[in-house]
């Protein structure tokens, strides 16, 4: 069964008929009437709620950006057009944070499929202390970003971090220690390691969740034809995971784009904005230096390059299925 | 043969276990580590080489986290608004559920579109113009206000979530109760939620572990001390005392044990939840 895939919802349908319910004949208008108006007042204190947290502030967010916005309730507003976004092309800041949240996602998607993937393949059928791994693999999925990122700094510390003495007291690999939070891309490094860390366990288990999907007779068919465990791998089991392949990278590529808490916590953007992410520079645009309007331009050119990714991928992942 | 294939499969099984214990071991070595730094005295927080074990052991940074720095009190601040945004976000999207999975009535498929907008929208950028709506509904720096920003946000994946376990309840039964003459909402509390009571808890554990570990929206909304959450708390912490790492992580570890607990509990729930489409936290 290929239940998993349709339980993403992109691919929900809405549209499916509820079972026909009784009623008939007489008073059917008014019965039907009724349902009707249950329905609404069963959908509405869901609706409220989400409408005021997220779909007024989605239709604000626009606004918001053609504004020089004032930051202060009642205060003027004006009226800037485009001003906002122009600035956001030619700002050298963001263009780095963009530069360094493709690179933090490039380590970390794939880091957290292929680890995952594997991760899943030896969990994969009768094996004793299952359930242990399984729990132990998912710890860190279910921690806070706020714990982990602090944990991480921590262990990246430059002098007496445990990073370091493993490199250098354990492997003998570095001779000294590295000063892994003073430097672009050792920093960004160090994110990428918490990144992956945290996310193996999560993509584990989807892709476990559709391993119990491929049949068992495409594998000894294989097996009985010679090929080898990679090879079963790479034809039998990579194609019937396509789904959840698409689902897994599709979120980790959205994610990993919206690096966050890691980098505010981490190195707060630190040595000189050179670990600054989009979300933690517009973040500080907005709420430091109050500048809402050219903030919420910088939050809609994400929104728009966060779509065109995750379009992109949904569109070359069907082109290549078909 | 047929001992020699079980030979072989039970060292294929030995190797198995050995590179998956030895990846567990780089993954909860962080924690271990952490637990360990908390029980150190702040001296010895860089010790070289660093120790697992620590010598001399101190439960100084927990009573200090605890007793002092006001930590209860946000411990109180996240329990309150953890509950109460499960309690809520679990209700209100079991009672769109229902009316999505049972009911038939105009604008059925755009409403539930324009919910699951809310799946893919991305968190944080929304975040400025949150911080104006809540400013004009006076709903920042107010726990209540965090609440209802946490159902908001969450209400949409457990509406799904639950929608399809309750259209999975079969229709059979609840004709049944409608012909006895049960109502809507009768047959809601007698017979829809009693038979989801998995997919609830699952709904509501996402939900308690959502609220339990939000950042971002609390370190925007709320700025009074006294209303701190965990996450801001902890973050806080670490912030004014730069170098207490002990105190930081026994912060951390007190700030676990609600999530250890349920997940514990709950960890089958959780892998449900996951497989059935939920998305990451």
């Amino acid at each position: 069964m290929t239940t998993q895939v349709t339980a993403v919802p992109r691919r929900e349908r809405a549209g499916e008929p509820p079972p026909p319910t009784a009623t008939r004949g007489a008073g059917r208008g008014r019965a039907a009437a009724r349902r009707t108006l249950t329905a609404y007042a069963l959908l509405l204190p869901a609706f409220v709620v989400f409408v005021i947290v997220m779909l007024v502030p989605i239709v604000k967010a626009a606004q918001v950006s053609l504004y020089q916005w004032s930051p202060f309730p009642g205060g003027e507003s004006t009226w800037v057009g485009a001003a906002n976004y122009t600035r956001a092309l030619h700002d050298d800041q963001f263009r780095l944070g963009v530069v360094n949240a493709l690179v933090y996602m490039l380590i970390t998607v794939p880091g957290q499929i292929l680890l995952g993937l594997a991760v899943a393949l030896l969990l994969e059928s009768r094996l004793p202390a299952r359930t242990v791994f399984r729990v132990l693999f998912y710890l860190p999925v279910v921690t806070s970003w706020v714990v982990v990122s602090l944990l991480f700094r921590y262990l990246f510390v430059t002098d007496g971090g445990l990073v370091n003495w493993v490199l250098m007291d354990v492997l003998h690999v570095v001779g000294h220690p590295v000063g892994w939070l003073d430097s672009r891309w050792s920093a960004i490094g160090a994110m990428s390691a918490l990144g992956i860390w945290k996310g193996v366990g999560w993509a584990a288990i989807i892709l476990l969740a559709g391993l119990t999907g491929v049949p068992v007779e495409h594998h000894e068919a294989a097996a009985v034809d010679g090929a080898g465990y990679l090879r079963r791998v790479w034809h039998v089991t990579l194609p019937a995971l396509r789904g959840q392949l698409v689902f897994v990278t599709v979120l980790l590529v959205i994610g990993g784009f919206q690096v966050f808490i890691q980098s505010l916590l981490m190195t707060n953007g630190g040595p000189a904005g050179q670990t600054e992410m989009p979300l933690t520079y517009l973040y500080k645009q907005a709420f430091k230096f109050l500048d809402f309007g050219y903030g919420s331009a910088l939050a809609m050119v994400m929104t728009v390059l966060v779509l065109v990714l995750s379009i992109g991928q949904t569109i070359l992942a069907n082109r290549r299925a078909a | 043969m047929s001992v020699d294939t079980r030979r072989h499969r039970r060292t294929r099984i030995g190797a198995r276990l050995v590179v998956l214990a030895a990846g567990a071991a780089v993954l909860i070595t962080p924690f271990l580590y952490m637990i360990s730094t908390s029980f150190k005295p702040n001296s010895l927080v860089f010790e070289w080489p660093p120790k697992f074990i620590p010598h001399p052991a101190t439960v100084a940074n927990y009573v200090q986290a605890w007793g002092a720095n006001d930590f209860a009190r946000y411990f109180g601040n996240s329990v309150l608004v953890a509950c109460a945004s499960t309690f809520a976000t679990t209700l209100l999207a079991a009672l769109a559920a229902y009316a999505f999975a049972r009911f038939r009535f105009p604008g059925r498929s755009v409403l539930f579109w324009v919910l699951m907008l809310g799946l893919m929208v991305p968190g944080v950028v929304i975040l400025i113009p949150q911080y104006l709506v809540a400013t004009s509904l006076h709903l920042n720096n107010s726990l209540p206000g965090l609440v209802v920003f946490y159902v908001g946000a969450g209400v949409a994946l457990n509406t799904f979530l639950l929608r399809g376990f309750f259209a999975s309840v079969a229709p059979e039964l609840d004709e049944a109760m409608e012909v006895d003459g049960a109502g809507s909402m009768r047959r809601f509390v007698a017979l829809y939620l009693p038979l989801s009571r998995p997919a609830l808890a699952t709904s509501a554990v996402f939900a308690f572990l959502a609220a339990w570990d939000e950042y971002s929206w609390a370190l925007t909304s709320i700025n009074d001390p006294a209303k701190y959450t965990l996450p801001i708390a902890i973050a806080q912490f670490q912030g004014q005392h730069a170098t207490s790492w002990g105190l930081v992580f026994a912060a951390s570890v007190i700030a676990m044990i609600p999530v250890l607990v349920v997940y514990a509990l709950a960890q089958r729930h959780i892998v449900t939840g996951l497989q059935a489409g939920a998305l990451k936290s």
